[in-house]
């Protein structure tokens, strides 16, 4: 009985003790944080992507809070999460447009001719080192996978060979952008729903020899669309994201070889190829 | 001498905390994706498990390998080891936590997110009471726990290396992800098997 006694003061005493040196040692050694840099880091969402070029969320709002950074920076925040945070913050919420990520390449397997067989290491970085990777576009989509892995929301997917945003998933973060070693994702605005699905500037006939769906720079776009709504960049036409054009310009334009395409369509038909 | 090479040695490689004592395999799975971040823990055990060794072979040494005489009576508190090295543990941390903090915001960072995390672990408490099992001095403890930290160290760091390259790697459907992970894990372990027998 006396034993069980003994234990039973030997932890009390203990707790107390420890409870105490530490409740002493919070208080001493307390560090003055801002109370709303809390608020902010609830309010953000939560996902550390790393969007924003910070270490995480709670690093993002202790920027916002020390006034270096703008709500809107954050690519997975809502309009509405921006607004609220700007209100909460008592600043402007800032450039608020989200972005979608976009592969443009049409290039899948059925699409791309490949140059070589490709053994090694199934990652696009490592393939594009060895002498320009398998296909036989040196633009084109490597299709392992690189992009994918990086993305935090899973929002591509490898069809066919061939990197595809979801554009509903992707938040427009720009993970992918950086690990695609051919420069091929590029961030564009949510409200530009047509892209040209082809990157190589090279002259027609060089791209037709390996790839199907190539821009071949007809300046048939060029000429359907508002004057600045496309842009040639050497022998590739490429949309204007200051300047979108709209979804109906695909019927007007009539792309000889079907590489302008609104981005859902694009989706549809490489995950129909599969199917 | 020989005694501390033993300890310094049987620590780091022949009974390594993570692969011949198999203590302390949460961290070693659940950080080991990364170098850095397996880098972060390996400090935050290093710390953590020099401190706890010291502080528990303290308290093993002057309160429960003996009796002791409260009041004109002799009380064996022994039974209450583990209980108190855990209460002792998790608060030291949190101290410790608290303090770089205020203290050493720079170290704070680095081990930051690791600190909590291993309050609780296995091998943490391993080592206490592997302090007191073995009897070991408070010097002796402390040097144990500090070789023991880096003996899970080196276990991390070596399989997080592995295991960036198995990112990399081939690896068939049904092996992929946590998977070839144990088995690396379980080949990494056979091969410290080797060192058994050595001290």
């Amino acid at each position: 009985m006396e034993t069980m006694w003994i234990a039973v003061a030997v932890l009390a005493g203990m707790g107390i003790i420890l409870g105490a040196t530490i409740g002493i040692a919070a208080k001493i050694f307390k560090v003055e944080t801002d109370p709303r840099i809390e608020l902010v880091t609830e309010l953000l969402p939560g996902v550390n992507c790393g969007g924003c070029g910070k270490a995480g969320c709670a690093d993002f709002a202790k920027a916002l809070v020390a006034g270096e950074e703008q709500p809107g920076k954050c690519p997975v925040c809502s309009q509405e999460a921006v607004s609220s945070i700007a209100r909460a913050l008592g600043i402007e919420a800032g450039e608020t447009e989200k972005k979608v990520a976009v592969v443009l390449c049409s290039g899948d397997n059925n699409k791309s001719k490949v140059k070589v067989l490709y053994n090694g290491v199934s990652d696009c970085v490592s393939a594009s080192l060895i002498a320009g990777g398998p296909k036989g576009c040196a633009y084109g989509c490597l299709g392992m996978a690189s992009c994918a892995r990086a993305c935090p929301f899973q929002a591509i997917e490898i069809i066919n060979g061939l990197a595809v945003v979801h554009p509903h998933l992707c938040v427009g973060c720009g993970k992918c952008v950086e690990t695609c070693p051919r420069d091929l994702v590029k961030l564009t605005p949510i409200s530009a729903k047509v892209h040209v699905y082809c990157n190589s500037p090279e002259k027609a006939p060089i791209k037709k020899k390996v790839c199907t769906e190539p821009c071949i720079g007809c300046r048939k776009c060029l000429k359907a669309g508002e004057e600045g709504q496309f842009i040639m960049r050497g022998f590739l036409a490429e949309v204007n994201y200051d300047n979108a054009p709209d979804t109906d310009i695909t019927e007007k334009a009539a792309c000889p070889t079907g590489c302008l395409k609104i981005a859902k369509n694009h989706l549809a038909i490489e995950q129909a190829e599969v199917a | 001498m020989q005694e501390y090479l033993e300890i310094t040695i049987g620590a780091v490689l022949v009974y390594n905390f993570v692969l011949a004592r198999f203590l302390g395999i949460c961290p070693f799975l659940g950080v080991s994706k990364k170098l850095d971040t397996a880098l972060g823990m390996s400090g935050a055990v290093v710390f953590v498990m020099t401190m706890a060794s010291l502080i528990t072979s303290i308290i093993y040494n002057y309160f429960l390998k003996a009796p002791i005489e409260i009041g004109g009576k002799t009380y064996n508190i022994g039974f209450l080891q583990i209980i108190l090295f855990i209460v002792v543990i998790a608060s030291l941390v949190q101290l410790v936590e608290i303090l770089l903090q205020k203290l050493s915001p720079p170290l704070y960072k680095a081990l930051g997110i690791y600190l909590p995390l291993i309050t609780t672990n296995c091998a943490v408490m391993g080592v206490a009471t592997l302090n007191a099992t073995q009897n070991y001095s408070i010097l002796k403890a402390t040097i144990f726990g500090f070789f023991s930290g880096l003996g899970f160290s080196l276990a991390l760091v070596m399989f997080s290396s592995l295991r960036e390259r198995l990112e990399l790697a081939d690896v068939p459907k049904p092996f992929q992800g946590m998977a070839i992970a144990l088995i690396t894990a379980g080949i990494l372990a056979m091969a410290f098997i080797g060192f058994s027998g050595m001290c």
